[in-house]
């Protein structure tokens, strides 16, 4: 798999920095000090039982959610209320939703162009082709002019990841990929996600794919109730987890 | 970690916030804002006046009527006129008791949990329009016949939607079934007809019931003015009723006919035990709503002559011994109206979202 | 469907039990009960019709109606024939349905904008219309704008006078009338340049983008154009139009446009009153769309202002339109409540006057059935084709 046109070797330290952040619904703290360091080209997985805030979390990395206390800098620019900050991360951060969120009035290669063109101004023909490209690299270059109510599942969720490619991001954002996928199909985008990883590209994924965890992650943060319990890499998280917390978690999920 | 009882933070007073957030976000806001405000504050005052404070209330001939504000004098005066029409004095406890009647069969829908409100609602479909055919015209059980000519006001308006609405059930009902029937024969007729009375605007109705049904009719026969207006309202409603049943029969899911199919019942049983009471219940708030448009729409009879509510305003409103009160009488009915309407849509909708919960697995 | 061979079938039950027989048997007998019952209905008829001396067919559309109307839009006047009645009618009913569309799709889209609105005042505002509005009969609306305020307007004299070209009283709306002069043709040529100046930059505009991605304003650019082009070309034509400004003449005005009273009661009702379902409709379309979607939308970098442009809007619409054509189709049967306050529109002069002077019930109402029923078939027809055209395809 071909790299993708950045500035690949220097790794930027820190291209995400979360600082004290909190979260309320009302007078619910969902979020409690989360302080988290993501250098360039790291993978990290967060898990934790539901309800433990690890949605609101990466959601707020492109304040799709805002935050009320606490800093978060995306590569070197902090979110805050100001549109352009906004917009400007949104335009370097992917993020692959677990409905997929396709747009069905659109076929998939517009879906795939759309962005490039509206934001990134590129010109058709040229967003056109590097569609393609990343469709080929998800592997469903032939549904290229079919619309997302034609297809499955698990293709749908690979053209949602190409779309998010397409904007050529910095980082990318996956929020529970394959919770809503039927087993069968959980493993194509697994595969094109193991793909995505080893071409070097900065990764935050909320999964209870633990095997994608062992295989893929540099680090694995387990979130409860809002806060962060424990990170550590895998092979030390799996066979060593510290916390109390961590352990409980980790029987539930390994039981069955 | 911190501590768990940590507050969010405060950023202003709440009203403050809440007026910020709420009213003043942005110029363009606060211009809208300001700008509504000030249309509101320029005319609640004078409205209020005339309603309330500069109206006439009491007194009992027009000469009372002497302040700048309403006459609601002419709405208490003409009140029995409003409601009963022509009806006899001595006579109206016969409506006054159907009155009663309806309200104690459907109030009790509002209410949950109200004991035997089912079967007070089943007497109110069924049994009501029994009593009220031997009660307001009489002739029978030594009442004293009221010929239907006499009838009018608010009485007429309910009479109208009540029977509308219940006569067209059934064969509502039918159309919609042979809608979905396999047979093209049945089927055509039924969507022809469907679509003929949709398309077409319920005065020609009216008309075509005043004018061409003494033609159809075998000579000497004949129906009075209001027995030809309910065949046309009737005709009218039940294309309507039918799509609204028609709507419930296609989501009913295929595995309840295909269940009801393999457990050898036949068309009608299939149908009368299984489909339709699901599908019946579903579309209770589509016949609600059908029925508030079709309440509306009663006030088209005054055109064919007929007094309505609106048709006994309008007759009065001109009367030369009253000045000007066309708008109270307006407001008098308009009010009537929206009180039913808005009531019955809050009903329907609360049913809706009640029903939608229940059918989403 | 399987093949079967004769020697393979069950034996067939008997014709009574078997279900294409019965259904063919019950076919024949609807079959018949709408011949026998529709040769009944013609058959009274016909003979009630003998003995009250009423001749059928249509020759009657020929003879000379004898009645004035009101208000036409084609010409006519009471030596005219019956058919010449219908006419004008139809094109009452039209012009009313058209200006009711027009003012209740503007008016349904802010409101159900409004609706939604982050502005708590403007929200309950709308609400409180939609909900006022809706449940009050069109009706009673109608003679409230024309009995309660527009009847109660000053008398011609005492007209209200907006800079001496637009008067208002309770004979109605008197507007200026736009008559062309020579040269009047050079504006013409200005808006048709216009119009093709703003095709082409469209196109020229998509091809650039196709070539170096620069997305141009198509949209501010080409309302620009609109506008000035005509006014800069009307000026150089040396200011081509005269207006026939209406006049106190006697009693009553003269000269410009009348919009009559029963026209102004009928549209203003008809329109706010359809406005109100628009606003619900519209309101429950962008609702419609997901969450999700704006989402989406957000996290691939677009602005707000483009993610209603090119994900909200987009959605809704196919929501929004089907619903909307209904309420259009409504408003043009609504229209014909014209009647009661004496606005001619087909309903009133057609089904209503000539029906009364000539007695032809069957035919009268026969036409305008289907004058109803033509229109809601195209309305139907266009809308079918519009949703086949943008059905989202699922699997």
């Amino acid at each position: 798999m071909q790299t993708p046109p950045k500035d690949q070797p220097g790794k930027k330290p820190g291209i995400i920095r979360v600082e004290g952040m909190h979260k309320w619904y009302g007078d619910f703290h969902v979020l409690k000090d989360l302080n988290l360091t993501v250098d360039q080209g790291e993978r990290i997985v967060i898990c934790g039982p539901s309800g433990s805030g690890k949605s609101t979390f990466i959601r707020c990395i492109n304040r799709l959610e805002e935050h009320q206390q606490g800093k978060i800098i995306v590569d070197g620019i902090e979110l805050t209320d100001d549109v352009r900050h906004i917009d400007t991360v949104r335009r370097e951060v992917g993020m692959v939703f677990q409905h997929f969120n396709l747009f069905p009035h659109l076929t998939v290669l517009e879906n795939c162009c759309l962005s490039p063109i509206w934001v990134r101004k590129t010109p058709r023909k040229e967003a056109e082709a590097s569609a393609m490209e990343y469709l080929e690299r998800v592997k469903i270059p032939d549904q290229a002019n079919k619309f997302p109510g034609q297809l499955s599942g698990g293709q749908q969720q690979r053209v949602a990841i190409a779309r998010a490619l397409c904007m050529k991001p910095k980082i990318m954002l996956f929020d529970e990929p394959t919770s809503a996928l039927d087993p069968e199909m959980i493993k194509e985008v697994l595969d094109v996600m193991i793909e995505l990883a080893g071409s070097g590209m900065t990764m935050l994924c909320v999964t209870h794919e633990m095997g994608f965890a062992k295989t893929v992650a540099d680090r694995v943060i387990f979130m409860d109730g809002g806060e962060i319990v424990e990170q550590a890499p895998p092979h030390e998280f799996f066979t060593n987890p510290q916390e109390a917390r961590t352990q409980k978690f980790l029987q539930q999920i390994l039981a069955h | 970690m911190t501590e768990s009882t940590m507050k969010a933070p405060k950023k202003a007073l709440r009203p403050v916030k809440w007026m910020r957030e709420n009213l003043f976000s942005g110029w363009f806001n606060t211009v809208l804002t300001l700008g509504v405000a000030y249309l509101l504050v320029t005319s609640v005052g004078p409205l209020l006046n005339w309603f309330f404070l500069d109206a006439n209330f009491v007194g009992s001939d027009p000469s009372a009527c002497t302040g700048a504000g309403a006459c609601w004098l002419f709405i208490s005066q003409r009140l029995n006129f409003f409601i009963y029409g022509f009806y006899p004095d001595e006579l109206q406890w016969r409506v006054d008791v159907m009155f009663l009647l309806l309200a104690v069969s459907f109030v009790p829908q509002f209410i949950e949990r109200f004991p035997g409100r089912k079967w007070l609602g089943l007497f109110g479909i069924f049994g009501l329009p029994i009593v009220g055919y031997f009660l307001i015209p009489g002739g029978s059980f030594g009442l004293e016949e009221v010929q239907s000519s006499k009838w009018g006001g608010l009485m007429l308006t309910l009479i109208l939607a009540y029977i509308g609405i219940i006569a067209s059930l059934p064969i509502g009902i039918l159309l919609a079934l042979g809608r979905r029937s396999e047979m093209p024969i049945i089927r055509g007729i039924c969507v022809v007809f469907i679509e003929v009375w949709r398309a077409v605007p319920l005065i020609t109705v009216l008309f075509m019931a005043s004018v061409m049904l003494p033609l159809f009719l075998p000579e000497g026969v004949n129906f009075e003015k209001l027995a030809r207006a309910l065949i046309g309202i009737t005709l009218w409603q039940s294309a309507y009723m039918a799509e609204v049943i028609r709507g419930g029969l296609q989501a009913i899911p295929r595995g309840q006919y295909e269940a009801a199919d393999a457990l050898g019942l036949g068309y009608w049983r299939k149908m009368g035990l299984v489909i339709l009471p699901q599908a019946l219940k579903m579309v209770i708030p589509g016949i609600v709503n059908t029925f508030i448009s079709l309440f509306k729409d009663t006030t088209l009879v005054l055109i064919i002559g007929l007094f309505d509510i609106l048709g006994t305003v309008q007759s009065t409103v001109t009367d030369p011994a009253w000045q000007n009160v066309a708008i109270e009488g307006y407001v008098f009915v308009a009010f009537c109206f929206w009180v039913f309407c808005f009531g019955i849509s809050r009903y329907s909708q609360n049913l809706e979202r009640k029903l939608d919960t229940g059918h989403k697995t | 469907m399987k093949k079967q061979t004769i020697d393979t079938r069950p034996a067939g039950p008997k014709p009574w039990y078997d279900p294409r027989v019965r259904s063919l048997f019950f076919q024949a007998i609807a079959i018949a009960l709408v011949f026998w019952g529709g040769w009944i209905l013609v058959d009274n008829t016909l003979s009630n019709m003998e003995s009250r001396g009423i001749s059928t067919g249509f020759g009657f559309l020929g003879e000379t109606a004898g009645f004035g109307i009101i208000m036409n839009l084609v010409p006519y006047d009471a030596t005219m024939s019956y058919g010449r009645t219908f006419w004008v009618g139809l094109t009452n009913t039209l012009l009313v349905s058209a200006m009711g569309v027009v003012a209740a799709t503007i008016l349904g889209f802010i409101i159900g904008v409004a609706r939604l609105s982050s502005n708590w005042l403007v929200a309950k505002m709308a609400l409180v219309y939609i909900e006022v509005i809706r449940n009050i009969p069109l009706l009673l609306q109608i003679f409230f704008w024309y009995f309660a305020v527009l009847s109660n307007l000053p008398s011609p004299r005492q007209s209200v006078d907006v800079g001496g070209a637009l008067f208002l009283n309770n004979r109605g709306l008197y507007l200026p009338d736009p008559v062309t002069q020579e040269g009047f043709g050079i504006v013409w040529g200005g808006i048709l340049l216009a119009i093709a100046a703003v095709v082409g930059i469209r196109i020229w505009a998509k091809k650039r983008q196709l070539a170096t991605g620069q997305i141009f304003p198509t949209f501010k650019v080409g309302v620009a154009i609109l506008v000035l082009v005509p006014i800069i070309s009307y000026l150089v034509a040396g200011r081509p139009l005269e207006w026939d400004l209406p006049a106190l003449r006697g009693f009553n005005f003269g000269g410009g446009i009348t919009i009559i009273p029963e026209l102004a009661a009928l549209w203003i009702a008809l329109s706010l009153y359809t406005a109100s379902f628009i606003a619900e409709i519209v309101r429950s379309g962008i609702l419609s769309v997901s969450k999700g979607q704006t989402e989406a939308s957000k996290a691939l970098g677009l602005p707000n202002g483009l993610t209603l442009r090119l994900v909200v809007i987009p959605q809704a619409m196919r929501v929004i339109i089907p619903p909307l054509t209904s309420q259009y189709l409504n408003l043009v049967k609504n229209s014909s409540l014209a009647t009661a306050i004496g606005y001619p529109d087909l309903v009133a002069v057609f089904m209503g006057t000539t029906l009364n002077q000539t007695g032809q019930a069957v035919e009268v109402v026969a036409i305008t059935m289907a004058v109803y029923l033509t229109i809601s078939l195209l309305i139907s027809l266009f809308m079918n084709i519009y949703n086949r055209a943008v059905a989202i395809k699922e699997r």
